[in-house]
């Protein structure tokens, strides 16, 4: 099984955004990976160039995390929550806000990890609180410059599908 | 960026014609007859799609009058792709390394079950289990 394969980005509702994987491990270490700093600090940083400066859980509800990424010539990208739900190994609700103050404020994330036969179904979901965040969260990714292609426009519209709601 | 401009994107990206139709514009303009043709649409049908598309400034009619292509607009199709790709390019590169990560933590967990069965005299902790390659994952639970 090729589970790179199985990644996938939906909008679940214009304000929802879903990212989808499956692992092969057991959720008991998925939920550890996200959930432990030293673990966290080995993968959650996203494409090469940037690693951690700061990354802080305290994995209790009402509990604050915080995350700061330092990237290529020294930017750095904060953003941090509260933890609202907690429910070991299947599922995180947590407040999230960038450093960055976008109109509108907070979304909530919701983590979620089912296991069959081993293997680990993950989904995190972003949920804008407003239509202004959402706004601003597509403003803070137009800043970075990325440039737009219509190579990739095929693999991107799927994510449109409203399927979960 | 214009909240109710990008509304009427999303609203336009989630019907699938419709994101069809903007595919297809992506490798050129294209009448209304050469695009109902590969939906098996009516015109009429296809007409209403194009109209949701317009209204929402993903595409416009070219000035041919007799052909009326319509014309595929990067800018807001840009706007609501662009965080949307960035987002994905953060965790689908995340996750690789997860899937490393993962695989390390399933051959320490291995090992330490394998020592309690063995009884085996107890090891100085913080020793790394030989076959972690970045020894910096922490075996003990809390």
């Amino acid at each position: 099984m090729n589970f790179a394969a199985t990644f996938k980005v939906a909008m679940l509702s214009d304000k929802e955004i879903e990212v989808s994987r499956v692992f092969n491990a057991p959720r008991t270490l998925v939920f550890d990976a996200h959930t432990k700093p030293e673990l966290i600090k080995r993968w959650m940083f996203g494409p090469p160039g940037w690693s951690f400066a700061v990354c802080e859980v305290d994995l209790r509800v009402g509990g604050a995390y915080r995350f700061v990424w330092r990237g290529p010539e020294n930017v750095e990208m904060g953003m941090g929550g509260i933890h609202k739900e907690i429910v070991v190994p299947e599922k995180i609700v947590n407040t999230q806000k960038f450093d960055q103050d976008w109109t509108g404020g907070e979304a909530i994330g919701t983590l979620l990890l089912s296991e069959q036969d081993g293997k680990t179904t993950l989904r995190n979901r972003v949920l804008y609180v407003s239509k202004e965040a959402r706004d601003g969260a597509l403003a803070s990714g137009m800043t970075e410059g990325m440039t737009f292609t219509y190579n990739r426009l095929e693999e991107v519209l799927p994510a449109f599908a409203t399927e979960g709601a | 960026m214009n909240t109710a401009r990008l509304d009427a994107t999303f609203a336009a990206l989630a019907d699938p014609t419709r994101r069809a139709i903007l595919a297809r514009l992506a490798s050129g303009d294209a009448s209304v007859m050469e695009l109902a043709e590969p939906f098996s649409m009516s015109q009429p049908a296809i007409s209403k799609h194009l109209k949701v598309l317009e209204r929402a400034g993903l595409i416009s009619t070219g000035s041919d009058a007799q052909r009326r292509p319509r014309k595929l607009e990067a800018k807001p199709l840009e706007e609501a792709t662009q965080w949307l790709e960035k987002y994905r390019e953060f965790w689908e590169a995340s996750f690789l390394r997860l899937d490393d990560l993962l695989q390390e933590m399933k051959a320490t967990a291995g090992e330490s079950r394998k020592k309690v069965i063995a009884k085996s005299t107890p090891k100085i902790s913080g020793r790394a289990a030989p076959r972690t390659r970045r020894s910096k994952t922490s075996k003990e639970k809390k």
